[in-house]
Parts: C-alpha cells; structure tokens; sequence
C-alpha cells in the first residue's frame, strides 16, 4: 500500500475539519470502550492472564526459528505448502502464481491486514483477477475504494447514510427506491450479494491471528463467519501471514484467545474461530482442494533482538487505538499507512522506513492509555519514544523542533539562567494573564493557542515554590 | 544462491545472535510440542460436577445469544425440533449430518422433510452434532470429517447443535485434551487434527454499520443448541 504518513500533520488537520468523520468516529466509546470493561470485570484473572500472554509470545520470538519451521513440518505433514516470502512483491507473486495455476478469475478474500500490508488486491486487479472483500466492513471500504481505517472495524470511519449511496450505486439491478436505513437493510443486502461469490470463487484467502507449531493449522477468528466460507468453498485456500503470528501449542493459543476477543470487541470469545490444516481430505465431502501458507517477513525478523522486538507481540486486537485520545479525533486514514492507532505509530516505522513515518511516533500526548489495555503488555509510549529519539539523532526533525530543543538544552544546562528566565516569564504572563485568566495568542505558541488557550500562571514557577516549601520544612 | 526461506531463517538467528537451535535446548522445545503443559486456565469452571457444567454451558450459550433447548434423551430431538421450526415460523425441511443418520428417529416427524449429506445453499436449516461444548464460554467445538461436513456449520441460516451432556467440559484446553486422544486413536488417519475446527460462540453477527449488532451476516442468524441428558 502507498503510505502517506509523511503528510500525517495535513491528514491529521483534514480528519479534524471533517464533520461527517468526526461523527463516525464518536461511536468507539461506546462500542470498544465499554463492552471491553465489562467483560474484563467479569473474569478476575485476566490481569494473570496477559502476563501468561506476554510470556508466551516472548518464548516464541526467543525461538521463533525453531516454531517456524515445526509449523513449517506439520503442513506438509498434512498435505500443505508453506511460501516463505522476505518482501511483499514475493507474497503477491507467490498468490498470483497460485491463482494463475487455478485459472482463477474472482478470488474472495477474508479480512487480511497483511493482504493489505502487501497490497493484494491492486496487484490482483492489474493481473486480471478479481479480489473480492466479504468482511461487510471490508466490502464497503472496497466499494468506497478506501484503505481500512481500523484494524477490526475497517468501515468505522463511514456513517450509513454513505453507505447507502454506495450501495444503491454499485447494486445498480436492485430497486432504486428499496429502504436503506437500518443495519439489517445493508446487512442482508449485503450478505444476499455476497452468497454468490463465495461459490463463484476459484481461491479464498485469509488472514490468520495465530499458526500452530504443534499441528501446522492456521487460525482465523471472525464474528461473521465470512473467512469460513471462503475457505470452505474456494477450490484452494490461501493463508498469508507474518511470521510473528506462531504460538507453540493449541494450549498456548487458548491462553491468547481468552485476551484476544475481550480486549477487542468486549466479546469473551468471537463467534467463529476455527483452525484450518491443510486440504480437505479425501473422504470428506467438501473444503478446499489446497492449502497454502504464505508466510511473510518484511522487515519483522530484523525487529528481533531490537528495542522495537516487544512491538512483534502484537495480536492485532485494537484495544490501543480503541482507547487512544488521537485516533478518536483523526481517525486511522490520518496515520497513512496500514497500521493505525498507537499500534502503528511503532509497527510503521518499523516496516517502511522513519524517513516516511516518523511523523507517527509524534502523534502521541503519551497519556499511556494504550500500554494500559494492551493484552500482550507491549511498553507503546517506550517505544515511540524510541523512534523520536532515532529520528532527532539523525536529524529527520524539523528544523524549528530542533531549533526549539537546541535552545532548550542551552538553558536547561544552566540553572541560574533557566531560573532568571523562566521566573521572570511566570511574572510577566501572570501579570498579563490575571483578569482573563487565559491567553487567546501567544507569540511563538501559536502551535498551542491556535485550537486551545493557554492558561495563565499564577506568578511563580514550580521551582520557586519547591524552594520555599522545602526551606518551611 | 540462498533460498528465501533459508534468508529469513538466517535473519532471525543472527537478530537473535545465534545459531539454530541444538542439542539440549532442541531437545527441551521438542518436549513443549510433544506433551502441551496448560497455561493459567480462569477458575470459572474449577470444581464444578457434570450438571454444574452443563447450567454454566446453559448460561453463556444464552450470553452467545443462542437459543437453548433441555432433553432427557436423544429420542426427544426430533420432535423438539418440529416444534423449534414451527414455533420460529421456519420451513419444516432440514438438512443433517451424515452421522446423525440412524441416530436420529424421524418417523414420528412425518411432516419434516430430512435430507442427509452436507449444505449448498439452499437449505434454511441445518441439524448437527458437536464434538465438545465449552461450558467456560458456551463454545462449540465442531470437526470436519466425512460425516460431519464444515457446509452444514455456515451455509444454511439456522444452525441446530445437539449437545450430548457427556461431551460437556469446563475449558477450552478440556477439549483439546479430547481432541488430542481422539485423533491419537485410528480416527485420525495420520493428521494431528481434522482439516477444520470449528469453535463457534453464538449465532454469526457484524458491528460493521456503525458498531450496531446485527446477526446473520453470512452465517447462521440462529443458532439453537438442544442439550441432551445422557
């Protein structure tokens, strides 16, 4: 996919004037928000069990060769091929080599957020294949022609009035004049649409939120039902997935499950998650005739043994960009690339480059929300403060930030100084400041004043008062 | 020239710093895939006898939003579900699982038309059985094998699950534990596990139109469990 994360402050500034996203995106609080605290105070253990979590997938990346290649032995033990990619035009290659050998015309698709890491269905419609999306909300992103912007709820970002005029434009053979105004009018119409191209399918592709090592089985968990048939009906089914996605047992899964739906969707298990290995077998009387693993790294196995290694035991539940402050205002088209939220603020630099996304790592206000409900416990904050760290190191800030810190550290190295300085500008706002208590305009803040006021101080700095209660003492 | 599997492979050993695995350390990972060890399981189910878990299935399947019948044995089935049919305003046709066949008396049901195989499409509601019930979540656990096809699970809008109380368990690593010993046997024909698991918690569902629950979006819009004694 092409990244625009290099425009995030533009994207950022467009999402918050847009008065039809920002009443989409009101809808998180109480859809994520709170069904998540509830079903988490219904099981006192679930503290223990993202520990439990967090140790399981550290021993994975400790030894993720070794499961790599166990997962790699049990599909082919149960008649599977695995296609081990480094980059994403290998995997797009290594599909379409599959879909030309099926002479596949249409392939249906569950939702993938590594398919769009590689940026699967351009590729398959430039080689005259047709991809098509049957997550709902990934069909009607596919019908806007938009990227996701949320990695469980890719339509979040669309209100239903859109929506109906998507659909009455591509679903041009129904009657013109049909209701479209509940949930249930685009849900049924969508599934009646949808019904034939599952058996039209020549391939069906999936994600998967975990591979076994112990069985070689991938594992798909949805709350529709639609990556089922699409593997269930297309002639082959193609899993393609990043390599940090192994855990060791179905054990190990089972402890990952109980984190996985809760800290998503508030749900304590989704409705469908089933564990697919290899074809259908002989006797049995339907499922696909091939199975495929394509297995991508992209940039992953170098995160090991790195500070950003933790970032790789993601599971892509949402909880943080569910519970970010930024994403509830911009939304996940803001971040430019695949990932959004605080997830991607790390994982985007990580895999394209701080040059295109060290925007990201900034759009943070570091109020720890996200390391708060993250099930895996991964340090986010600490992590983009990393990258910030890498990105003025190497001189990719911009030069009024730099400017701006250079100055900073002069002062902050010299404490009479800094002292004089801040003391003397307590008194002079807090003079100015007194009657409104606020400032409309600042001069050199009006990064700051230009969407909020600043507040006036009283008069004295911290340091002074700090002083003076220390010596009270 | 390396293959890619050989490059990734050698990217991962040399962030981690060092070789593959060998030895004592090999040996150790072999043994963590040949006997599984559980990780912490919630004590929601600990200690409850059969009846306790089929009252906790009972509760989270209805959580699920699924629908539950009681029977005391498995000749009763039949009739519950013309009634289930009827009372839901559904067609008096279904489709069942292979290996319900014989199980399951239809003579007393004479008005319900019964075909027998796996779903295409055309079949409003499918009967089949489970191979365990999750009472920990109300979850279902269904296998795909010749008698028991994956097409019945999705395809048609309503789904009924028989549920025999012996196939009941606390946690979902119960029936692994289940799974494991099965396929060990005969049954398993060589492969670790059946080509399809299913695990279904409830009826299919979407929050994609504004994050307001809808159910049926491409699977069942019903699901109705009949739980057997005995």
């Amino acid at each position: 996919m092409q990244s625009t994360s290099h425009s995030f402050k533009q994207n950022a500034h467009h999402a918050l004037n847009d008065a039809t996203l920002q009443r989409a995106l009101g809808n998180i609080k109480t859809g994520f928000q709170e069904k998540r605290r509830q079903v988490i105070e219904a099981l006192p253990e679930f503290e223990s069990l993202r520990d439990a979590g967090r140790d399981i997938k550290n021993h994975t990346l400790a030894n993720l060769d070794f499961y790599l290649e166990r997962f790699e032995e049990n599909v082919v033990a149960n008649g599977g091929v695995v296609h081990w990619c480094r980059t994403p035009a290998e995997a797009r290659e290594t599909i379409l080599a599959i879909c030309r050998r099926r002479n596949a015309k249409t392939v249906t698709k569950g939702k993938s957020m590594v398919a769009e890491e590689i940026g699967l269905n351009q590729y398959l419609e430039a080689n005259a294949i047709e991809p098509v999306e049957t997550d709902l909300g990934e069909y009607i992103i596919q019908l806007r022609n938009e990227p996701p912007s949320h990695i469980i709820a890719p339509a979040i970002h669309v209100t239903r009035e859109q929506i109906a005029d998507d659909f009455r434009r591509h679903h041009a053979d129904l009657d013109p004049n049909r209701r479209l105004e509940e949930p249930r009018d685009f849900t049924d119409e969508a599934r009646a649409k949808l019904r034939d191209r599952y058996f039209q399918a020549d391939v069906g592709i999936t994600g998967a939120n975990f591979l076994i090592a112990e069985t070689g089985s991938t594992v798909i968990v949805t709350n529709e039902g639609n990556g089922d048939m699409t593997q269930l009906l297309g002639k082959a089914h193609v899993v393609v997935a990043s390599l940090e996605k192994v855990v060791p047992t179905l054990d190990d899964a089972a402890t990952i499950l109980r984190l996985l739906a809760r800290s998503a969707t508030g749900q304590e298990m989704s409705v469908y998650t089933t564990f697919s290995t290899g074809p259908r077998r002989a006797e049995d009387l339907d499922g696909p005739e091939e199975f495929h693993v394509v297995l991508l790294d992209n940039g992953r196995s170098a995160m090991l043994g790195t500070e950003f290694q933790d970032m790789l035991r993601c599971i892509r539940c949402a909880a943080c960009m569910n519970h970010c402050p930024v994403y509830a205002a911009v939304g996940g088209h803001a971040y430019g690339w695949v990932y959004p939220g605080p997830m991607g603020a790390v994982l985007t630099p990580s895999l394209i480059g701080i040059e295109e996304a060290g925007h990201l790592p900034n759009a943070s206000t570091f109020c720890g929300r996200c390391e708060s409900v993250c099930p895996m416990r991964i340090p986010l904050p600490k992590m983009m403060r990393h990258y910030r760290t890498r990105e003025f190191e190497r001189g990719l800030a911009p030069p009024k930030a730099k400017a701006g810190l250079k100055l900073w550290a002069f002062l902050a190295t010299r404490p009479t100084l800094y002292r004089a300085l801040t003391g003397m500008a307590a008194r002079v706002l807090g003079a100015f400041g007194r009657r409104a208590g606020r400032f409309r305009s600042l001069p050199l803040a009006g990064g700051w004043t230009g969407v909020r006021d600043m507040p006036a101080p009283e008069g004295r700095t911290f340091h002074a008062l700090w002083a003076e209660r220390r010596a009270a003492r | 020239m390396t293959s890619a599997r050989d490059q990734i492979l050698g990217s991962i050993r040399k962030s981690l710093g060092r070789d593959a695995l060998g030895g004592e350390a090999a040996a150790a990972l072999r043994q963590r895939l040949a006997s599984p060890a559980r990780n912490l399981i919630p004590d929601r189910t600990a200690g409850l006898d059969d009846s306790g878990l089929v009252r906790q299935l009972v509760t989270k399947l209805g959580e699920a939003a699924c629908t539950v019948d009681e029977v005391a044995s498995l000749d009763e089935v039949p009739g519950r579900i013309a009634a289930w049919l009827q009372r839901e305003n559904l067609p008096a046709r279904l489709v069942q699982a292979p290996v319900l066949q014989g199980g399951l008396d239809w003579s007393k049901t004479p008005t319900l038309e019964v075909k027998t195989g796996t779903a295409d499409g055309s079949e409003d509601t499918s009967v089949t059985p489970v191979f365990a019930a999750v009472s920990e979540t109300g979850t279902l656990m269904l296998q795909s094998d010749v008698a028991t096809p994956t097409g019945l699970n999705f395809l048609p809008e309503n789904h009924i699950a028989v549920v025999r109380r012996s196939q009941v368990v606390g946690p979902l690593e119960d029936a692994w534990a289940r799974l494991r010993s099965a396929r060990a046997g005969a049954e398993g024909g060589g492969h670790t596990m059946p080509r399809t698991v299913n695990l279904i918690t409830g009826p299919s569902r979407t929050g994609d139109i504004e994050q307001k629950i809808q159910m049926g979006a491409h699977g069942p819009r019903r699901l109705h469990v009949i739980v057997v004694d005995g």
